[in-house]
């Protein structure tokens, strides 16, 4: 936790809060996962794609927490 | 009847010990005085990262989602999977947002969504809005998990007919209400704990175990196609087609949205020590998104399995799995957890509601200057009204009513968006165009739910959420998910009304908060009850 100074205003405001927006993105977009093939581990793309999406979302928001702390 | 017993006796065994974990909990991390809504509604304000990624992650994945979840994978497949990306894109929509919340309502003791709606815009009416919706949309929701105990009470054949076999239910549910009542928040953030290891040890094995069983993974997802290939319904399959894809990313940024305006989200995100405990939770919490995911899939294995629900009531089939796959001992593990599972958001829930209650009706109408002591009572008494209300609801009327009524509460939270969510960001928003926004989205809203029909349930009206686009007369088979259409309208209308309210000159309310409270956090100085009376 930082410590403020007495009239100094902490600011939320960062260029890499615009990380953000790509796991918002990227499990709205159906064309890019709707689909059977290619299948990994017997999982269809559809699944294995959006299990995937797990982990960028939580890169993302783990890249802005470190940066912005 | 003795079939189950195994499975009985864990089940028992381990929900007791759990529950006796919720009386212990009023000693834990014990403050001076338990008496005030930040002790008893709040958990003193002072979770750290570790309780709350289990108190959130406890209290957003449901019993009811752990059943819910995987039955509409089975009836309906790829559809149902929206779940996942639902609980990818929320986190990263609320990461900014949650912090403002909980700086401002830390500056200014505040402890309801409402209570910050009431600070923001000086406007009593909008706040009881505010907390009406968050009160209604709960309600059902506690009813659900009810549900899911029952799923898994049908399966060990301990419910199903006759008076005496809501007797276990009740049961269940006195002793929730018993140590909620007693520990406030503290109970289910450390039941929270129990819960979470179990699920996560029964998912694992079940992971691992069943697919092994159905001959791997290829031929779980094959078998699911094949049953959905020889059914009529248009709209299911494993994958999407081109009708249900809007439906499908509408439902789940819709969905995404509402999570946090939930009252019961915004309890676990205000007992947090400091921002950063949100911070790192949003980034920690996605890992339940994996549980769930998995969970979801349970529904394929269902169908490959030959798993019948028990009469019409597609909520067993997860209990069914388990109770056809595992050795008896395992499966009363497994039913225990989805048991345990509903005890944690009922209890966050029901204190969620009682402390809109307390703070923006109560306090508002009946006493404008309690005591923190009254505060907590009155809070602890309506959580016990709260849920005996939920029970009645289960008991007299049909589950599938409940279940409905949850649909229409997704969509209800979402109306309270522009005034919590988008009022964090900006004080543009006119009180009465607010209002005029929220009675267009929850009209809108309600009258288009209303014309949805489902005849696979036999409904002729409340039929499910996807809202087809043709009886907006147009001519395409896409439907969209309705409690966005309803956001959509709530915008525009707020927006026009305050333009028109602006223009009139009607007067606004005053705005308690100021620009730095946005961003404060542990140790910044904070203003002593404020003026929630002072504006009008």
């Amino acid at each position: 936790m930082t410590t403020r100074e007495p009239g100094q205003t902490r600011s939320d405001r960062s260029p890499w809060n615009w990380l953000l927006v790509l796991p918002i993105v990227l499990p709205l977009l159906t064309f890019l996962f709707n689909a059977d093939e290619p299948r990994l581990l017997g999982f269809p793309l559809f699944y294995w794609l959006q299990i995937a999406f797990i982990a960028v979302g939580v890169a993302c928001t783990t890249i802005v927490y470190r940066m912005t702390r | 009847m003795s079939l189950h017993m195994t499975e009985i006796v864990i089940f028992t065994v381990l929900f007791v010990a759990v529950s006796g974990m919720g009386f212990v909990a009023a000693r834990w991390r014990r403050p001076t005085d338990l008496a005030s809504l930040h002790e008893w509604g709040l958990g003193g304000r002072n979770f750290g990262s570790w309780i709350t990624w289990f108190l959130i992650g406890g209290d957003l994945y449901t019993a009811y989602t752990f059943v819910a979840v995987p039955a509409l994978l089975f009836g309906a497949g790829a559809a149902g999977f929206f779940a996942v990306p639902y609980t990818v894109i929320t986190y990263p929509i609320v990461f900014l947002v949650m912090i403002r919340l909980w700086s401002v309502s830390h500056v200014h003791r505040l402890v309801t969504p409402a209570d910050f709606v009431r600070a923001r815009f000086g406007s009593p009416t909008l706040a009881l809005l505010v907390a009406i919706t968050g009160i209604v949309a709960t309600m059902p929701y506690i009813a659900l998990q009810l549900i899911g105990i029952e799923a898994v009470l049908k399966t060990m054949g301990v419910a199903g007919s006759g008076l005496l076999s809501d007797l276990p239910l009740i049961v269940a549910f006195v002793i929730l209400a018993a140590y909620t009542y007693r520990s406030g928040l503290r109970a289910p953030a450390l039941i929270a704990f129990v819960k979470d290891i179990l699920i996560y040890l029964v998912i694992l094995v079940a992971i691992i175990y069943i697919p092994a069983r159905l001959g791997g993974w290829g031929a779980v997802f094959d078998g699911a196609q094949a049953k959905f290939a020889a059914t009529p319904a248009p709209n299911d399959g494993i994958l999407l087609n081109a009708n249900n894809q809007l439906q499908y990313v509408t439902l789940a940024l819709g969905s995404a949205l509402a999570l946090f305006l939930y009252p019961h989200s915004v309890t676990g995100v205000l007992a947090s020590r400091n921002r950063d405990v949100i911070k790192r939770n949003m980034s920690a919490l996605p890992a339940y998104s994996l549980l769930l995911a998995l969970i979801a899939l349970l529904g394929y294995m269902a169908i490959s399995a030959g798993v019948k629900p028990i009469g019409k009531d597609v909520n067993t089939v997860v209990p069914q799995l388990f109770d056809q796959m595992f050795p008896d001992w395992f499966a009363g593990i497994a039913f225990a957890a989805v048991g345990i599972g509903a005890l944690v958001p009922a209890a966050i829930m029901s204190i969620a509601a009682a402390n809109l209650f307390t703070r923006n009706i109560y306090r508002e109408y009946v006493n404008r200057t309690p005591t923190d002591a009254q505060e907590a009572n009155v809070s602890k008494v309506t959580s016990l009204v709260v849920k005996i209300g939920a029970v009645l609801f289960i008991l007299l009327i049909d589950p599938q009513f409940s279940i409905d009524l949850q649909l229409i509460g997704g969509v209800m939270i979402l109306q309270t968006l522009p005034s919590v969510a988008l009022g964090l960001f900006t004080r543009w928003f006119h009180r009465a165009g607010l209002i005029a926004g929220w009675a267009a989205g929850m009209g809108g809203g309600l009258l288009m739910l209303y014309g949805i029909t489902n005849p696979a349930t036999n409904h002729a009206h409340f039929g499910g959420s996807a809202f087809p686009l043709a009886n907006l007369g147009l001519d395409t088979k896409i439907t969209v998910y309705a409690g966005f259409l309803a956001l959509l309208l709530n915008l525009l209308v707020a927006v026009i009304g305050t333009l028109v309210a602006r223009a009139a000159k009607a007067p606004d309310g005053a705005d308690a908060t100021r620009p730095g409270d946005y961003t404060a956090d542990e140790g910044d100085p904070r203003v002593r009850d404020v003026d929630l009376s002072g504006a009008t």
